[in-house]
C-alpha cells in the first residue's frame, strides 16, 4: 500500500510509545545502571567499568548456561519444525474435524507455564507419574529428578507438548492459502507427492515458517517458568538454561552487577538473531 | 492412503491430552491414594480438592486476581495498540520503521531480565502488588504484539475506504469508529485473543510483581507446594481449573485462529 507522509501519526503512536517506553526503558536503564557500578545497598553506587562483563564473558557458569541454552533450542526447533510440517499437512482440510483439531491442538498452548511445568511434574514422576511409571515398567531406568539425561529427555518432552501446536497452526494457515490451482497443475504433470511438498507447500510456507521459527527461537531462547518448576534446573545445573541462571544470581544471590551485565549480553544475542530473522522477512515481504 | 491420514494428527492429540488426563486424574483422587498407589483412573472419586478450591479464599481469589489483570491488560493493549497499527499501516513518518522494530524487541525480551528492574520500579511508583502493576507490565509484549496482529489486518483493509468516508463528510473518530473498527471486528478478536493468552499464561513477572492481594493463581499454587508439603491432588485441581478460561476462550475463536496466523503475525 502507498502511504502518505504525516508527521502528525505520531500522535497515534504516542499512548503505545509511552506505555512501553514507561515499560522498557526505564527498567533497562537500571539494568545499565547495575552492570556498570558497584553497590552496596543505600543507593552507594562505584564505578566499576567493564568489570562485570569481563567477568561474564570469561566466567564458565556463563558459558555452560549459554551452551545449554543454545543446545535446547536447537534440538527443540529441530523436532518441533518437522513435526508441525508434518501434523500440518495430515491434518484435516474440511468437515467437522478442523475445528476440532484446532480447538484440541491449541490447549497447551493457553495453560499457564508453571501449569504446565506442575502437569509435567506429575505426568513424569517416577512412582506415581503415568510417564515415569510406564517407562520404568518396560524396563528403563527413568528418574528425571536424578539423572540428566532424563531431565534432559523430560524438559525436552515437555517443550514439543507445549509448543508443536504452535508450528501446526502457523504451517497449516500457511497451507490453506495456496490455491487449489496449483494443486491441479501439479496433477496435471503427475507430480509426486514429494515434489508438490518441496515445489509447491515449502516454497509457500516460507513466510510462515520463518515467523514459527523466529517466535520458536526468542520463546524457548527465554524459556524459564516451565523448566524452573519440572526440574529446578536440576539435577545440578543440567537443566539451569539462560533465564534460570540469571534469576538464581539476581534473586537469589543477589550478584546484581554481575547478573545486570549478564542480561545485557543476553539480551544483546537475542535481539541479534531477531534482527537477522526480521530483516529476512521484511525482505521477503517487500519481495512479495 | 485417506485413511491413513488419520493416524498422524490423532496420535498428536493423544499425546497432547494425556498429560492433561493425568492431571485431572490426579486432581479427583484422594491424597493417600496418589501416595500409595498407581492407579490409571480414581478408585475412590473425590471432589474433596475442588470443593477446598472454591470455598478457601486464598485461593478462589488468585483466579479473580488473575483474570482482573489479565482483562485489563487485554483492554489497554487494544484501545493503545488500535491508534498506533492505524497509524503504522497507514501513514509514513519520522522513524516509522524503526518504532516499529524498537516495539518487537520489547516482545523479544527475555522477562527474566526485566524481573529485578521491574520490582524496584513498580515498588517506587507504589504500585507494587497491584492489578495495575501486572497489567502494565505485561503491556511490554502484548503492546507490541497487537500492534503487529492489528497492522497486518488493517494494512489489508483498501485505503479507498478511508477516503470515501472523508467525501462523505466524516469526521475522523466518526469514521474511525463507525466504519473502520466495525470492518477489522475479526483482527480485533484475534488481537485480544492472543493478548489474553500471553498474559494469562505469563507468571514470571505477575509473581515478581504482587504479594498478597494481587497474587495470580498460578504464584498461588506454586507457593503452595513449596510451603505447605506437597499437596498433589490440590494442585492438578488448581492445575485443571486453570484451563478452562483458555479452553473458553479458543472455543470462540476457533474459526478466527486460522484466519490470524494467515496473516503470519502472530
Amino acid at each position: 500500500m502507498n502511504k502518505t507522509v504525516n508527521q502528525k501519526a505520531w500522535f497515534f503512536v504516542i499512548p503505545v510509545f509511552v506505555l512501553v517506553a514507561f515499560n522498557a526503558i526505564i527498567p533497562l536503564m537500571t539494568v545499565v545502571n547495575y552492570a556498570f557500578q558497584e553497590t552496596f545497598g543505600n543507593n552507594v553506587f562505584m564505578w566499576e567499568g567493564t568489570r562485570w562483563f569481563k567477568q561474564i564473558m570469561l566466567s564458565e557458569r556463563f558459558h555452560a548456561s549459554l551452551g545449554r541454552q543454545f543446545l535446547f533450542t536447537f534440538i527443540i526447533l529441530f523436532i518441533q519444525i518437522p513435526l508441525g510440517i508434518a501434523i500440518a499437512l495430515t491434518m484435516p482440510k474440511e468437515g467437522i474435524g478442523v475445528p476440532v483439531c484446532l480447538v484440541l491442538m491449541s490447549m497447551p498452548l493457553l495453560i499457564p507455564w508453571n501449569v504446565v511445568g506442575a502437569m509435567w511434574n506429575i505426568f513424569a514422576l517416577p512412582d506415581i507419574g503415568f510417564l515415569g511409571h510406564s517407562l520404568n515398567a518396560l524396563g528403563f531406568d527413568y528418574n528425571f529428578t536424578q539423572q540428566i539425561g532424563d531431565a534432559w529427555f523430560t524438559t525436552i518432552l515437555m517443550d514439543v507438548w507445549h509448543w508443536t501446536s504452535l508450528v501446526v497452526l502457523l504451517s497449516y494457515a500457511g497451507l490453506r492459502s495456496i490455491q487449489p490451482a496449483y494443486y491441479q497443475a501439479a496433477e496435471i504433470d503427475g507430480a509426486s507427492r514429494w515434489a508438490i511438498f518441496t515445489k509447491i507447500e515449502l516454497p509457500k510456507m516460507k513466510k510462515v515458517l520463518t515467523i514459527a521459527i523466529l517466535l520458536r527461537f526468542m520463546d524457548s531462547f527465554m524459556i524459564y517458568t516451565e523448566p524452573f518448576v519440572l526440574t529446578g534446573g536440576g539435577p545440578g545445573n543440567a537443566t539451569a538454561f539462560l533465564s534460570i541462571d540469571l534469576v538464581k544470581m539476581a534473586l537469589g544471590q543477589f550478584d546484581l552487577g554481575p547478573a545486570a551485565a549478564m542480561s545485557l549480553i543476553y539480551f544483546f544475542i537475542v535481539l541479534l538473531v531477531c534482527w537477522v530473522f526480521y530483516t529476512l522477512m521484511m525482505r521477503n515481504e517487500e519481495k512479495s | 492412503m485417506k485413511k491413513a491420514k488419520w493416524v498422524v494428527p490423532t496420535i498428536y492429540i493423544i499425546f497432547l491430552m494425556l498429560p492433561i488426563y493425568w492431571l485431572l486424574n490426579m486432581s479427583f483422587k484422594t491424597t493417600t491414594e496418589i501416595i500409595n498407589t498407581y492407579t490409571l483412573w480414581p478408585q475412590e472419586f473425590t471432589l474433596d480438592n475442588y470443593k477446598k478450591i472454591f470455598t478457601d479464599s486464598t485461593w478462589y481469589t488468585g483466579y479473580l486476581n488473575s483474570i482482573y489483570y489479565v482483562v485489563m491488560n487485554t483492554v489497554i493493549s487494544v484501545a493503545a495498540a488500535l491508534p498506533a497499527a492505524y497509524a503504522f499501516s497507514r501513514y509514513k513518518f519520522l522513524g516509522d520503521k524503526h518504532l516499529f522494530f524498537w516495539l518487537l524487541t520489547n516482545r523479544m525480551a527475555p522477562p527474566a531480565v526485566f524481573a529485578l528492574p521491574f520490582f524496584q520500579f513498580y515498588s517506587s511508583v507504589n504500585l507494587f502488588d497491584t492489578h495495575v502493576a501486572v497489567a502494565l507490565s505485561h503491556c511490554l509484549f502484548n503492546i507490541p504484539l497487537a500492534v503487529w496482529i492489528l497492522e497486518g489486518f488493517m494494512s489489508s483493509v483498501p485505503k479507498e475506504l478511508d477516503e470515501t468516508a472523508y467525501v462523505d463528510g466524516y469526521s475522523f473518530w466518526r469514521f474511525f469508529f463507525k466504519i473502520f473498527i466495525p470492518t477489522i471486528t475479526a483482527g480485533i478478536g484475534i488481537t485480544m485473543f492472543f493478548c489474553f493468552m500471553f498474559s494469562w499464561v505469563e507468571l514470571l513477572l505477575a509473581k515478581t510483581l504482587t504479594a498478597v492481594a494481587a497474587k495470580p493463581i498460578a504464584a498461588t499454587m506454586t507457593r503452595t507446594a513449596s510451603t505447605s508439603g506437597y499437596e498433589l491432588g490440590l494442585l492438578a485441581a488448581a492445575g485443571s481449573l486453570t484451563i478452562i478460561p483458555g479452553a473458553i476462550v479458543i472455543y470462540f475463536v476457533r474459526n478466527y485462529i486460522a484466519k490470524g496466523f494467515a496473516l503470519g503475525r502472530v
